[in-house]
């Protein structure tokens, strides 16, 4: 049994982990391996591991892991379901609550959330509630046992539009109270960022994105791809084709560049389009015929878990590559497990380091990036001490790809051709936090769309606080 | 869905497909574009909407093979299935916003360069249908290769110039227009579409001739909405993309010399795209050296 050196079998023949205020390790792909290739890094827990990690669990009566959830999974529940070796029941717990566990065990940033507030915390590491939560659902798939559908539908119409994280769990939620609901998709396939975004390597399409993606429609959930909401149907279209609420998941938006000069070289690109071309257009398979531009060496721009993608993206496409990050290594807003994987697997990190030109050859391609060096100040608005350039520091990096992973811009899309729907001063969408509703009646919003961007449980949160909302908009109005 | 309805011929080389894409077809105006998907295993291709039937759900497509990805479109014919067909993207032509005092208060010159008539053709239409008749140019390179000549008579003044002089006028679409001007022709409005050089020095030309200029701009482009910012483009030393903000641009205020260096982007890549579609399998390993296509 690999992994069994973590793992014990007790006098009373239960599995227990071989030391409780430790985690029980996961298996990864080695890193000098998986740096070469796109299969997913982390191999996942098997029973044994499953059922000794689970034994750790303190199954304390005020469990505050729950609140950490932006779904409020009863992880307690879940957990004793494991250490009992029940793991369809374990998938049933879990299930009604997300329409996405494989997906969120493997991308939730649970050390912020609900591993973050876990109790054993403060006396050892916290329990792998994420690790758990994908076991069960790898296990659910491989027995093809399905999430729980209503099957007394109520006749009411739902446009969710966006098949990312937010417009899923929405829909997922809807149809499993009787809602009919189709989600409307820009792109060809459906997912969004899931697709889109985040790498094979950390979330595999075929075996994990699609299978989740296909449990929500067997709830009946209808999806519409290459369909642009705003630009080939509107909103109030959508009311006059029946729909009684529309909920608007439409993701993050437009890229955000630095403004320095050089940028729109040959060979600087935004990580949205780094990552789409190889994610969803999957450029790093020959028998697609997408290009992607494979550098000697890469300069990625930024510290968010984006930059971590385009980075070891990059990486497996056979290039050198480098972070530039303004601050340190303390302040990366990317989850400590992304940085640690791409320090694993060889990335270079330039910290405390800031762009301030792309240089060029003369055709216009990129052949260098001058840099100047920074330090950190007093805090700033966001609670992080401020980056200053040190006079005089700059220095030059060669290289001939540059990728620009800065965060994104609201799409326009949708609030510019969508009368009555406010936007507040960074033309995100104006939403109430507690169910969703907008300023227009019968519209609800959440996810990126409302928040900037953020993470794919905030935006399967917000999906969630949304269906209870349009749930409680039809039931109103239909009295 | 997305099925092809007609296919043919419209020259050597230049396809026209009418396809079936009810949504599009209801919402699409003069100066949107699409982006299509040939099979799953296709990239994502903006073209041109040259005309659309509201009421039959119908869009029409005009395309001139370039790369290995619009060449294999030519292999769809009358009955086969897009995969995908997104759109109508971008805004529609700044014309259709205009009120009919605006439109009449213009003297309109469309001008149109090879594949580049197809696009101009829906705003001559439409302006026809809104009770204008505009002046429009169209130059191509010889007599073979000029387009839709016939559909433009019926909605426009057309003045038809060919490089090589074999057809109408003699001489490059910037030519005719100081030949026009010459004639006693006044615009203080142009639109014009074709070829990125040839947009260029229209763009010279007439912001000599004091002449308002729209272009529509084409670039490389993943998604069309917005998200992947490939299309960024230099106007008026702002960045703006293609998708969303474009495609037409104040022509004189656009760096085409930017712009035609960002088209080159994949040139290599989509090189050895082309060869390997012509010599097929004989392509990948023949020489030993070139270590495929990636």
């Amino acid at each position: 049994m690999a992994g069994s050196e973590n793992v014990y079998i007790a006098e009373d023949g239960t599995i227990k982990a071989a030391d409780a205020k430790v985690k029980v390790p996961v298996r990864e792909q080695d890193p000098k391996i998986r740096a070469t290739n796109f299969d997913e890094v982390c191999y996942g827990y098997n029973q044994e591991e499953a059922i000794a990690e689970a034994s750790r669990c303190l199954n304390c009566k005020n469990a505050k892991c729950i609140a950490g959830c932006p779904v409020e999974i009863d992880i307690p529940a879940f957990i004793q379901q494991v250490k009992n070796g029940e793991f369809a029941k374990a998938y049933e717990t879990i299930s009604s609550s997300s329409a996405l566990p494989a997906i969120c065990g493997r991308v939730c940033p649970q050390e912020t959330q609900c591993e973050g507030v876990w109790i054993r915390g403060m006396k050892g590491d916290a329990i792998s509630i994420g690790k758990l939560e994908r076991f069960v659902a790898d296990w659910a798939k491989e027995q093809n046992i399905k999430p729980l559908s209503c099957t007394l539908k109520n006749g009411h119409k739902v446009a969710v539009i966006g098949s990312g994280p937010a417009g899923l769990t929405c829909a997922g939620d809807l149809a499993r109270i009787g809602y009919d609901v189709t989600i409307f998709e820009a792109l060809h396939k459906p997912g969004g960022v899931l697709l889109y975004g985040i790498p094979e390597f950390r979330l595999p399409k075929d075996a994990v994105v699609a299978p989740e993606i296909e449990n929500v429609m067997d709830m009946g959930v209808k999806i519409e791809t290459n369909t642009i909401i705003g630009k080939s149907v509107y909103i109030d279209e959508l009311f006059e084709e029946g729909y009684e609420a529309v909920f608007i998941g439409s993701g993050a938006g437009l890229p955000v560049f630095m403004g320095i000069p050089g940028e729109n070289a040959n060979g600087v690109f935004s990580a949205n389009e780094y990552l789409t071309r190889n994610n969803l257009m999957k450029a790093f398979r020959d028998d697609y015929d997408t290009p992607i531009k494979c550098g000697k060496k890469v300069v990625v721009v930024g510290g968010g878990n984006v930059a971590m993608d385009a980075t070891r993206t990059a990486l497996r496409l056979g290039s050198e590559v480098h972070i530039v990050y303004r601050r340190t290594e303390a302040e990366l807003p990317a989850r400590v497990e992304e940085v640690g994987h791409a320090k694993e697997e060889g990335v270079i990190f330039d910290l405390l380091t800031n762009p301030v030109e792309i240089l060029t050859d003369d055709d216009q391609w990129v052949k260098g990036i001058k840099c100047i060096r920074m330090e950190l100040g007093e805090p700033d608005a966001s609670g992080r001490r401020r980056p200053i350039p040190v006079e005089g520091s700059e220095f030059e990096i060669d290289c001939d790809i540059v990728i620009m992973a800065l965060g994104t811009s609201p799409n326009p899309l949708i609030s510019s051709t969508t009368e009555g729907l406010d936007t507040n001063k960074k033309k995100c969408i104006i939403a109430d936090e507690a169910d969703g509703k907008t300023s227009k009646e019968g519209v609800f919003a959440g996810g990126d769309a409302v928040t900037g961007a953020a993470t794919v449980i905030l935006a399967m949160g917000a999906g969630k606080d949304a269906a209870k909302g349009i749930d409680e908009y039809i039931r109103n109005r239909s009295k | 869905m997305y099925r092809i309805i007609e296919s043919d011929l419209l020259a050597a080389n230049i396809y026209r497909m009418v396809v079936e894409a009810p949504r599009i077809a209801k919402h699409c105006m003069p100066g949107q574009f699409i982006i299509v998907i040939k099979d799953e295993f296709s990239e994502r291709i903006p073209l041109t909407i040259c005309d659309y039937d509201r009421t039959k759900g119908t869009i029409t497509i005009v395309f001139q093979p370039a790369g290995a990805s619009t060449t294999m479109l030519t292999e769809l014919k009358s009955g086969d299935h897009f995969y995908s067909i997104v759109g109508p993207l971008g805004n529609p032509s700044e014309l259709c916003s205009m009120s009919k005092e605006e439109l009449s208060s213009l003297k309109i010159l469309f001008i149109a360069g090879g594949v580049g008539t197809a696009p101009v053709f829906p705003q001559v239409k439409w302006l026809h249908e809104n009770g204008i008749t505009a002046d429009a140019i169209i130059g191509a390179k010889t007599k073979d290769l000029v387009i839709l000549e016939k559909e433009f008579n019926e909605v426009c003044n057309l003045y038809v110039t060919t490089d090589d002089g074999s057809y109408g006028r003699n001489g490059m679409v910037t030519k005719c227009l100081e030949d026009l001007v010459a004639e006693g022709h006044d615009y203080n409005y142009a639109i014009a579409i074709g070829p990125m050089i040839m947009m260029k020095f229209t763009c010279l030309l007439t912001k000599k001739l004091g002449i308002h200029t729209i272009v529509s701009m084409n670039p490389i482009m993943v998604d069309g909405t917005g998200m992947c910012g490939a299309c960024r483009l230099n106007v008026g030393n702002e960045v703006k993309f293609a998708c969303v903000d474009g495609p037409e641009f104040d022509g004189h205020l656009v760096d085409f010399d930017q712009a035609m260096k960002r088209a080159q982007l994949y040139k290599t890549e989509e090189g050895r795209a082309k060869l390997a579609l012509e010599e097929g399998k004989t392509h990948h390993g023949g020489c030993g050296n070139c270590g495929g296509d990636k």
